[in-house]
């Protein structure tokens, strides 16, 4: 187990506050004790765990939504392969991935990944489809190219769908980044997991549960701010 | 605008790159030559061997009934759908030599849906083409004051605006702003008016055929409604099925003398009463207001109309008045002369249908 700060197994019989020894409903103490060893660190990781499968994950969805908007025959087989990762068990495909890849990050991120991919890839193509067809005839006869239409017309139309989606892969990705440690030594999953190997003391639990829940609030939020500052015009009328 | 522009219509179009702000400067005559479309796996053409010549800063309006193809020809001037056969000439240059996105930069283009792209400003929509050409800011900023005011619309209040926020009409007039940003030697519109409601309609063709007396573009104009055709255009082009040009003539023309059947019956059979919306009382010879030159006079409250009222509708007035003269007055509400039935039995009598100024307005 990866620690920064000596082992994270409350020391029961050297330093110990009362509200840890009679293992109170929450010790704030232990928390405040902790945080620099154990739930800062476990945050920290999380927050790159979720943050760099979602902007894989964006990349490739966007490439796959841009060549399938482009040409229709590309949507179905990419449905059925993202529904396909979509629909394996998350703890089967961590192991899985183990025997070809190791049991490190790689594995975790192509796993986070993979989960992302049917939800933004979806909500991408429905954006760019949802722009309306007169819309885009006045880009083409006004002598925008295909590029320029995509960059200044559908793409900026489609970020309401794009964000809607961003935000159900974000907090997805949020809470299954909480078994990562299965495979490799990370997240949040690592303090939770531990506390739930220690028998009756729950502050470690909660302290870890209620920093992933909170980290999903606090993601969701900021992408609702940033779509309220990317389409002022989706609020007027 | 500053100066009223009144500028000579160009015969050669120009690149609109090459005018400034405060310039409607260009028209182009538009020549379809021996104009074909076929659709792959279709046996009859889509636009059949269509010829005719839009003289510089005229309105020429495509009509016909659905299936005629009068989309179809509007769409290949800007080489939006790509020409099977002949050629298309603006200010005598071939479309067929110009990069198509290029080309349609300098063509105006209004669609009945508008299409105002519902992310940017009002602003930001009536500057699309420019930014494409690449002017600079100031430039952009100044024509988009310009042709906000043109519009009737306060540049201040309404630029930064949404489209969602507009009303239709406002929209509709913005999507005319926008086609005349780069001041396109031509403009093309899809019936520009069709979604807006009958009386919103009829002021905003009334104000486009005001602002086209100070645009003076060239214009081809599709609508399915000869109403429409008749009241806007210079020249009507009637398409039958198949794409094929049934007559090409001025409005007047048109209503007098169809040339067949199947004009007459597109145009309809109150032709005659459609004759008289082309004639204002201001163009008719009026009887002398103290009826010293008939015997017709007027009782004091008989029924008072402006001159700039059509004779069709002073028709429609007299009948209810139940063939009493109606006063004629001028702008300042002098009553400049009578106007009987039998004037107007006169004007349907002329065989030649009087040339007219309806544009005037």
């Amino acid at each position: 187990m990866q620690t920064v700060g000596g082992p994270v197994i409350p020391d029961y019989a050297a330093h110990s506050s009362s509200c840890v020894v009679h293992n109170h409903a929450f010790c704030w103490g232990w928390v405040n004790e902790n945080w620099g060893s154990v739930l800062w660190p476990a945050l920290r990781q999380h927050v790159l765990l979720v943050a760099a499968a979602v902007a894989i994950g964006f990349a490739i969805a966007l490439a796959l939504a841009l060549a399938a908007h482009r040409y229709r025959r590309i949507e179905r087989p990419t449905i059925f392969v993202t529904t396909l990762l979509y629909t394996i068990p998350s703890l089967a495909l961590f192991e899985l991935l183990v025997a070809p890849v190791g049991a490190n990050v790689i594995s975790a991120e192509i796993a986070l990944v993979s989960y992302t991919l049917l939800i933004l890839f979806r909500n991408i193509l429905t954006g760019l489809r949802s722009v309306p067809a007169e819309v885009l005839d006045s880009a083409e006869g006004m002598g925008m190219s295909r590029g320029q239409a995509l960059w200044r017309v559908e793409l900026p139309l489609a970020l309401p769908a794009i964000i809607a989606g961003l935000r159900i892969a974000v907090v997805t990705i949020i809470a299954l980044a909480t078994i990562v440690y299965t495979i490799y030594d990370a997240g949040l999953g690592v303090p939770i997991h531990t506390a739930l190997g220690e028998g009756p003391f729950k502050t470690e639990l909660i302290a870890a549960g209620v920093l992933a829940i909170a980290l999903a609030l606090l993601a969701d939020g900021l992408l609702v701010l940033a779509q309220r500052a990317l389409t002022p015009w989706a609020r007027a009328g | 605008m500053g100066a009223p522009a009144r500028l000579m219509p160009l015969k050669t179009a120009d690149t609109a790159h090459n005018e400034g702000p405060s310039a409607f400067a260009q028209a182009a005559e538009l020549e379809l030559r021996d104009v074909s479309k076929r659709y792959p796996g279709q046996r009859e053409a889509a636009i059949g061997d269509l010829s005719l010549t839009v003289p510089a800063g005229e309105v020429c309006v495509l009509v016909g009934p659905s299936g005629s193809g009068k989309t179809t020809a509007m769409r290949l001037i800007n080489r939006l759908i790509p020409l099977s056969d002949g050629d298309i000439l603006i200010g005598g240059r071939s479309v067929l030599q110009r990069e198509p996105r290029e080309l349609r930069r300098e063509i105006g283009y209004v669609i009945q849906q508008v299409g105002l792209f519902p992310h940017l400003t009002v602003g930001e929509n009536i500057a699309t083409v420019p930014r494409l050409l690449g002017w600079d800011k100031q430039r952009i900023a100044a024509r988009v004051h310009e042709l906000l005011a043109l519009i009737g619309l306060d540049p201040e209040e309404m630029a930064a605006r949404y489209p969602a926020q507009l009303s239709g009409g406002q929209r509709q007039r913005v999507g005319v702003a926008r086609a005349l940003a780069a001041d396109p030697p031509l403009m093309l519109m899809d019936e520009p008016f069709g979604a807006i409601d009958p009386i919103n309609r009829a002021r905003l063709q009334d104000e486009f055929l005001a602002l086209q007396q100070q645009v003076r573009k060239t214009i081809v104009f599709v609508t399915h409604d000869i109403d429409e055709a008749i009241k806007m255009g210079d020249r009507i082009a009637i398409l039958r099925e198949g794409g094929v040009l049934a007559q090409y003539d001025t409005p007047s023309e048109i209503l007098t003398r169809p040339a067949d059947e199947f004009v007459a019956q597109f145009v309809g059979a109150d032709r005659a009463l459609k004759r008289l919306s082309l004639t204002t009382l201001a163009e008719l010879a009026l009887l002398a207001p103290d009826g010293t030159d008939s015997a017709a006079s007027a009782p004091a409250d008989a029924l008072r109309v402006p001159r700039e009222t059509t004779v069709h509708d002073a028709l429609s007035l007299l009948l209810s008045a139940g063939g009493e003269p109606l006063q004629v007055t001028d702008g300042d509400g002098r009553v400049v002369g009578l106007l009987t039935l039998a004037q107007v039995q006169q004007l349907l009598c002329d065989d030649r249908a009087p040339t007219t100024l309806k544009k005037a307005s």
